[in-house]
């Protein structure tokens, strides 16, 4: 298809002259994402442990809750996170809104979620195993949850991972919240979403062709380090 | 051991990015604008300029005209960059701007297929050319999104005395979106569309699509400026903003508007009043 | 913190007892070997003793409790080694830094036992690459270390061919040698003759006989032990 060719030979060309706008892009983009994921995992992380590795009431309500939240429209978080951080809201005064930390709040809203109920998961596979002889070796809840997250750490980088990944192709939420504004809070998504607008359709494709493969790269990079960890640890 | 610190380290490297990244630029203002004039290309070429001389870094936030200015009723803007006079004076007359500024003007265009079903091509006159389309039933993608361009497309279809509603669902078709999302459906649907002329201009997706009707004096396309009032939200940029608007219409913001061309074509036309 | 003391000790779950109103004397330096079928609750009752689990009925009560935090002055080993994603040298320190050794002291301890038990030569090696019966003398030595007064040993050669198995019996003699109490559960009546001082024999979660060694496998008295010898029962 035409269409297709002239997208691929444009973003060949956007990579390979290194274009001043798409370094910007693609740099607003990974410092978003990156500082998302790392919230999430700084949240959803222990959130995860300690969710698996207690018994508390109403535990299971919160797992449930927690799948639920997985599935976030977008869209809907950016919503909240604008009408929280709106000069008529309630977080009105910090001035937030239409910056690349306001992005990263919302980001990190529709990821957490992830993060935790995937490390859930994880941990909890993984506390079947470790169980008893934790508690044999008079291990508390918080030991217990720390030392799970160290033993679980290659499957943890996937789910971290995975959570980086819908963060970075995320629009609908950095749209709203984000403002798409060029040089300060324009990212991938929200410039590919803007040049389908103005039907440059070529450069809009050539643009998520870089966003995949940057994607793409990233996991394929954790995948490799994984593998040689997991051979090495076993 | 090593646990314990990597953790604390992650939480530390975690604040220091946060507050980093919470810093905002000091001199910086927030316009909310509309989608024609960002995706014209026109802030592209006027926003250096000013940034230059001024040393204010001017964000952009391009939305539909109803949207920018509600936008800037909750007070997430400094300045307000729209076309559509009604809705403006509404604006200053509720207390929210401080007062209005006209900048520039350019026109709408109303673009089709080139088979031109409801032949209307060459026409001078749009209230015809709006009659002859609700008469053929032609498909015609409409914004539907409160934007500047879709109010001046109701003010058109209640002058030729058509209620475009009736054709809802069959060939008069709401996108709710963009202008040039709307010409995008236009041009894969082959029906017809209002848009102004800078949108059109620097619109690439065109397919079958051409100018159908352009010229007639009820196209004319005014763009306002105003700041947000302070006394309504009292964290607006006041010198900031109104150094902007200042600009805008001063001899040298109004010969850079009237500077900007796609190809042989001017976009804008600047108008403001001495 | 010997004797152990068993009154009336039960423990029920989805509704099938498991152990049935077992009362006993478990005393300091004998190795005491659980015998019994398949399913006669030796595992259990390893448990209950341990704290693992804890009774539906009667009591556990070690001389001295509150005095002496219980979990620490004893240890188990499981049937299947749980091997944490560090270093062979990494596991042990981990269990001795749970217990509240100060990190130089745990691991002169770690050097010591791993010596003991012949891993000396593999304690940087990650512990989860390790053959099977290296992983289940690295458990041992884990245990060692903590210096237990009772260590608990659930089938501890259960997975092993027979040269392994022979290793994992003499470092248990030379554990046993340096002044703790052995209690454990064997398949193999073999090892029961080779390990034990005494048996404790269960059947149907009660305890049916108990003697030494040396006149439960000459002369049996009741009926299951009997059976039990002879292979009749599984």
């Amino acid at each position: 298809m035409n269409d297709l060719s002239q997208a691929l030979a444009a973003a060949t060309h956007l990579v390979v002259s290194a274009d001043a706008n798409l370094l910007v892009i693609v740099s607003r983009s990974l410092q978003v994402s990156f500082a998302a994921v790392l919230i999430a995992a700084a949240i959803g992380l222990p959130a995860g442990a300690i969710l698996a590795t207690t018994r508390i009431p109403g535990r299971q309500a919160v797992v449930a809750l927690l799948n639920a939240l997985m599935g976030l429209p977008p869209v809907v978080v950016g919503l909240l996170v604008y009408l929280l951080l709106s000069r008529a809201g309630p977080l009105g005064e910090l001035g937030l809104l239409f910056t690349p930390t306001a992005m990263i709040i919302a980001q990190a809203v529709l990821i957490t979620p992830i993060v935790a109920a995937l490390s859930r998961q994880v941990i909890e596979d993984a506390w079947r195993e470790y169980e008893e002889q934790l508690r044999s070796l008079g291990a508390g809840t918080m030991a217990a949850a720390i030392t799970l997250l160290w033993d679980t750490r290659f499957a943890l980088a996937t789910v971290v991972l995975a959570g980086f990944g819908r963060a970075a192709a995320e629009v609908g939420a950095v749209m709203i919240v984000g403002g798409n504004i060029d040089g300060v809070t324009r990212v991938m998504t929200t410039a590919i979403a803007l040049e389908t607008s103005k039907g440059d359709l070529p450069l809009a494709l050539a643009l998520g062709i870089v966003l995949v493969a940057i994607i793409l790269s990233v996991n394929l990079l954790a995948h490799w380090v994984k593998l040689i960890a997991q051979r090495h640890y076993g | 051991m090593l646990k314990n610190i990597s953790f604390k380290n992650i939480y530390l490297c975690l604040f220091l990015l946060i507050v980093m990244s919470a810093q905002a630029q000091d001199k910086f203002i927030t316009v909310a604008s509309t989608t024609s004039t960002e995706q014209s290309g026109l802030f592209k070429h006027l926003l250096p300029m000013f940034e230059k001389k001024s040393g204010i870094q001017v964000r952009v936030v391009a939305l539909g005209t109803g949207q920018a200015l509600d936008m800037a009723r909750r007070g997430d803007a400094d300045v307000v960059f729209v076309h559509d006079k009604d809705a403006e004076e509404k604006f200053l007359a509720d207390g929210f701007g401080v007062r209005r500024f006209e900048v520039m003007y350019n026109d709408f265009v109303l673009v089709g297929p080139k088979s031109d079903a409801a032949r209307i091509a060459g026409s001078k006159d749009i209230i015809a050319a709006y009659k002859k389309l609700a008469d053929a039933k032609t498909p015609f993608t409409s914004r539907g999104d409160k934007s500047g361009t879709h109010a001046a497309e109701i003010r058109l279809w209640k002058a030729a005395n058509v209620d475009p509603q009736s054709g809802k669902g069959s060939w008069y078709r709401e996108t709710g979106s963009g202008m040039g999302p709307t010409l995008n459906t236009a041009s894969a649907m082959n029906a017809y569309a209002f848009t102004d002329r800078g949108t059109w201009l620097a619109f690439k997706n065109r397919g079958e699509l051409v100018i159908v009707v352009e010229g007639d004096q009820r196209l004319f396309n005014q763009y306002g400026v105003m700041l947000v009032n302070p006394a309504k939200h009292a964290h607006v940029k006041k010198e900031l903003g109104q150094a902007f608007i200042d600009w805008l219409v001063s001899a040298e913001g109004q010969q850079t508007i009237a500077s900007y061309k796609i190809g042989s074509d001017q976009l804008f036309f600047s108008n403001a009043k001495k | 913190m010997l004797p152990l003391k068993l009154e009336a000790l039960g423990f029920a779950a989805g509704g099938r007892e498991i152990i049935k109103s077992i009362t006993c004397e478990i005393h300091s330096g004998t190795r005491t070997v659980i015998l019994g079928p398949n399913g006669a609750g030796k595992s259990v009752l390893m448990r209950l003793c341990h704290g693992l689990l804890q009774p539906t009925a009667g009591l556990v009560t070690w001389m001295q409790e509150g005095a002496i935090r219980r979990v620490r002055r004893q240890a188990m080993v499981f049937q299947r080694p749980v091997m944490l994603r560090r270093s062979a040298m990494g596991n042990v320190i981990y269990a001795l830094k749970l217990a509240g050794i100060a990190a130089e002291e745990s691991r002169l301890r770690a050097e010591d036992v791993l010596e003991a038990v012949g891993l000396a030569n593999v304690a940087t090696r990650p512990a989860r690459v390790l053959s099977g019966g290296e992983q289940q003398r690295l458990a041992l030595a884990r245990a060692w270390a903590l210096g237990p007064e009772v260590l608990f040993l659930d089938e501890p050669t259960a997975n092993l061919d027979p040269n392994a198995t022979r290793d994992i019996e003499s470092i248990i003699s030379a554990i046993h040698a340096s002044g703790t109490k052995i209690i454990m559960t064997t398949h193999s009546l073999g090892q029961a003759r080779r390990l034990g001082d005494e048996i404790l024999f269960l059947s149907d979660g009660q305890l049916v006989e108990r003697a030494s060694v040396e006149i439960f496998f000459r002369q049996p008295q009741s009926l299951e032990a009997i059976a039990f010898l002879r292979g009749e029962l599984p």
